[in-house]
């Protein structure tokens, strides 16, 4: 939600399939009309379910924006962090407790631009991680001013004649960064989004799925791209569903094709497993292993 | 509780204060060290990293400061004892995560061995100019505890107690040592395991469901859970309520703020660590801490055959400042004499609990070496005169 607005969703009357997973004594949620934020939650939540992970040794690190705010109606162990920061928090995490799932869910601006260091560097070392970015290519949160996501000419507060900033193409950060698993949809495609989560979840090493979604509010309007239901048409029309493709060439130019699929899928010892049989190997029998 | 035996290097060691530190955090049971290396504080980590797979412990560098202080966070609530180590330039960095872990009320401990500044000042020399920054750094309203060691003996002993302490109040502890002590070596004694008395994380009996986040009783400290445990916890670095869910209203802010802060200030009898020598009857007393506080020996000493009566405190613990047993102590003696590796921070607190009843004369020193004895030696001697 912008900061400056008031939340104007309705609390649904019928059941959600997914109520055991959020946190409905915090409801309503504070998302806008038509965000594509809710519909990546309610992916994520149905893509838990499936994958049948102990939901109880799941926890949920999100940093700070509009995104950052999932971690909060998750009804899991759930942390809003710092700014830019929850990789690191989430990688203290997950060396300290081994046994833990651990999903980052946050924004664009907030992975990639304050905290694009540290997802570099996970990526590298691969930590046991999921990582979804939110990517409605703009800052929510604060009103609209561009992300190193915004496409160049898109208008946003702090390039208000349009952008010239040129932005991260992220399945292939991702990719050449060392990360097991790389995929991107659009809010448009639940299946393939929840599919995706599912995957990457189930899949040991660092994992990264990219949405693209709506801020009908911000980025939109400031557009002139129409409600986040036209902007779900565009969606539809524009998307190209490429698995494989090499990550090089899936950047995002403003309202054109947008490549979306599995672009990575590989297999690399996480960082856990390296220390492990490092240490081993030197210490033999004196070595504690670190499991927990 | 006591320490764990494995952990313990017991016997006389001739180290330095970096290396003290780090067998300070393991005997303490510290089992997560998320750092980046920075002159004068890298030694810790290293000997960390050369100790911890014997251990049972794991560190990691991390890309920067920033990191290493939320990883550990992170790895205090997936249930362990953690701390990072860092330097001027990386302290500034961490600012951020202290306020978090103010907010968060997640026990951690940080070290920074101090050195000069600003920015990269002098990477290889001393300083006592951090100190200000550790009390008021991070943005906003907030309490920590900030202890100093003047000696490697200190550094061991002390970096078990900011572990304690961490424990006890739920705040992030900093050890707040220099270049000196650092770097200096001398004998360290390490006790037998179980003569280390190590203070436990007081995780709550109540099952999911009843328990609350951040519900306190007397005690203001909150029981505390660990992730992977069944409770769905949420924390946030938002303002919060009991259970931990935002609250954006001043009534729940003035709650949550005055807890945080009272939860310390009030229990600062409780914390205090001073040490004392020939206060009572003083008539100048010399306030000091970390190396400075083995620097003023001589001048206090050569004052005293002139006949003066010299009175000194050491401040082990800084902050919380020991603001009620100065005020008092004010009433009782003509001067207070501070002696500090900056240009003037502490003494801005002694000055203010003296508030007006004692003369208060700083002996600054603008850090990169300590303060030359004759110094602070012509400091107690004027402080009376041009009073
Ligand atoms: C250190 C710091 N700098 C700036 C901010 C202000 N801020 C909050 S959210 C945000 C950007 C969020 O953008 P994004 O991650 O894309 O999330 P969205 O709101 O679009 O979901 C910024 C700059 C902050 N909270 N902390
Ligand atoms: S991302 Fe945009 S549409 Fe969604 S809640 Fe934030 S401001 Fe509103
Ligand atoms: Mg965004």
């Amino acid at each position: 939600m912008h900061e400056q607005q008031t939340a104007t969703a309705e609390v649904p009357e019928v059941k959600n399939p997914v109520e055991s997973l959020l946190r409905m004594d915090r409801m309503p949620h504070i998302w806008c009309p038509g965000c594509g934020i809710g519909t990546t939650v309610n992916c994520f939540a149905r893509a838990l379910e499936q994958s049948k992970v102990d939901l109880d040794k799941t926890a949920i690190v999100s940093g700070i924006g509009c995104t950052g705010r999932v971690a909060g109606y998750l009804n899991l162990d759930s942390f809003h962090t710092t700014h830019g920061r929850a990789i690191p928090f989430a990688t203290g995490l997950k060396l300290a407790n081994p046994d833990l799932k651990i999903v980052v869910y946050s924004g664009d601006g907030d992975l990639f631009a304050i905290g694009g260091n540290h997802f570099i560097h996970a990526a590298r070392r691969n930590v046991d991680m999921t990582v979804i970015c939110v990517n409605n290519l703009i800052y929510g949160m604060t009103g609209g001013q561009v992300a190193p996501t915004t496409p160049v000419t898109a208008k946003g507060t702090t390039y208000p004649y349009g952008s010239y900033d040129p932005p991260f193409n992220l399945p292939f950060l991702a990719d050449s960064s060392g990360a097991v698993y790389v995929a991107r949809w659009t809010v448009y495609h639940v299946h393939h989004v929840t599919k995706a989560i599912k995957e990457a979840i189930l899949h040991r090493g660092f994992s990264f799925v990219e949405i693209i979604s709506p801020c009908p509010t911000l980025y939109s309007r400031r557009n002139r791209l129409g409600d986040g239901l036209d902007q779900m048409k565009f969606y539809q029309e524009n998307s190209e569903i490429r698995h494989g493709a090499n990550t090089k060439d899936v950047d995002i130019d403003f309202q054109k094709k947008i490549i979306v699929g599995k672009f990575v899928e590989r297999e690399r010892k996480t960082y856990r497993q390296l220390m492990n049989e490092h240490l081993t190997s030197v210490f033999g029998e004196q070595y504690t292993k670190y499991e927990g | 509780m006591k320490a764990e035996k494995n952990a313990v290097l017991t016997g006389a060691h001739f180290i330095d204060g970096d290396h003290a530190a780090c067998e300070g955090a393991i005997a303490a049971g510290c089992k997560f060290v998320a750092g980046y290396p920075i002159t004068p504080s890298t030694e810790v980590i290293e000997r960390i990293a050369l100790r911890f797979p014997l251990v049972g412990g794991v560190f990691i560098q991390m890309e920067d400061e920033i990191a290493s202080s939320i990883a550990i966070q992170g790895a205090v609530w997936a249930g362990k004892k953690a701390m990072t180590v860092t330097s001027g330039p990386g302290f500034s960095l961490m600012m951020e995560h202290i306020g978090y872990a103010a907010i968060t009320e997640t026990p951690c401990v940080f070290i920074n061995v101090q050195r000069s500044g600003p920015s990269t000042g002098l990477p290889t020399l001393p300083a006592q100019a951090d100190m200000m920054q550790a009390r008021w750094g991070s943005h906003g309203d907030y309490e920590v505890i900030a202890i100093v060691p003047n000696s490697p003996q200190e550094c061991f002993d002390l970096t078990i107690r900011a572990f304690n302490l961490a424990e006890e109040y739920r705040v992030p502890v900093l050890v707040m040592m220099d270049e000196c002590v650092g770097h200096m070596t001398e004998k360290v004694v390490i006790p037998e395991a179980d003569q280390i008395d190590i203070v436990e994380r007081k995780f709550t009996k109540k099952p999911p469901g009843e328990y609350k986040m951040f519900e306190t009783n007397e005690s203001m400290v909150p029981e505390m859970i660990k992730v992977g445990d069944g409770y769905r916890m949420h924390l946030t670095g938002l303002t919060h309520d009991e259970r931990g869910y935002p609250a954006m209203s001043p009534k729940v802010q003035q709650k949550m703020l005055r807890r945080l802060v009272d939860k310390i200030l009030l229990n600062e009898e409780k914390i205090r660590h001073i040490e004392e020598d020939e206060v009572e009857g003083a008539d100048i007393v010399v306030i000091s801490y970390g190396i400075t506080s083995r620097v003023v020996l001589p001048a206090i000493k050569k004052a005293r055959e002139d006949g003066l009566k010299v009175g000194h405190i050491r401040l082990l613990t800084v902050w919380p400042f020991p603001e009620a047993y100065i005020r008092d102590l004010a009433k009782r003696v003509s001067a207070f004499v501070v002696p500090e590796l900056n240009l003037g921070q502490i003494v801005h607190e002694v000055e203010r609990c003296a508030a007006g009843h004692a003369v208060t004369r700083l002996v600054p020193h603008a850090g990169g070496a300590v303060h030359e004895p004759v110094d602070i030696y012509d400091a107690i001697k004027g402080v009376l005169e041009h009073a």
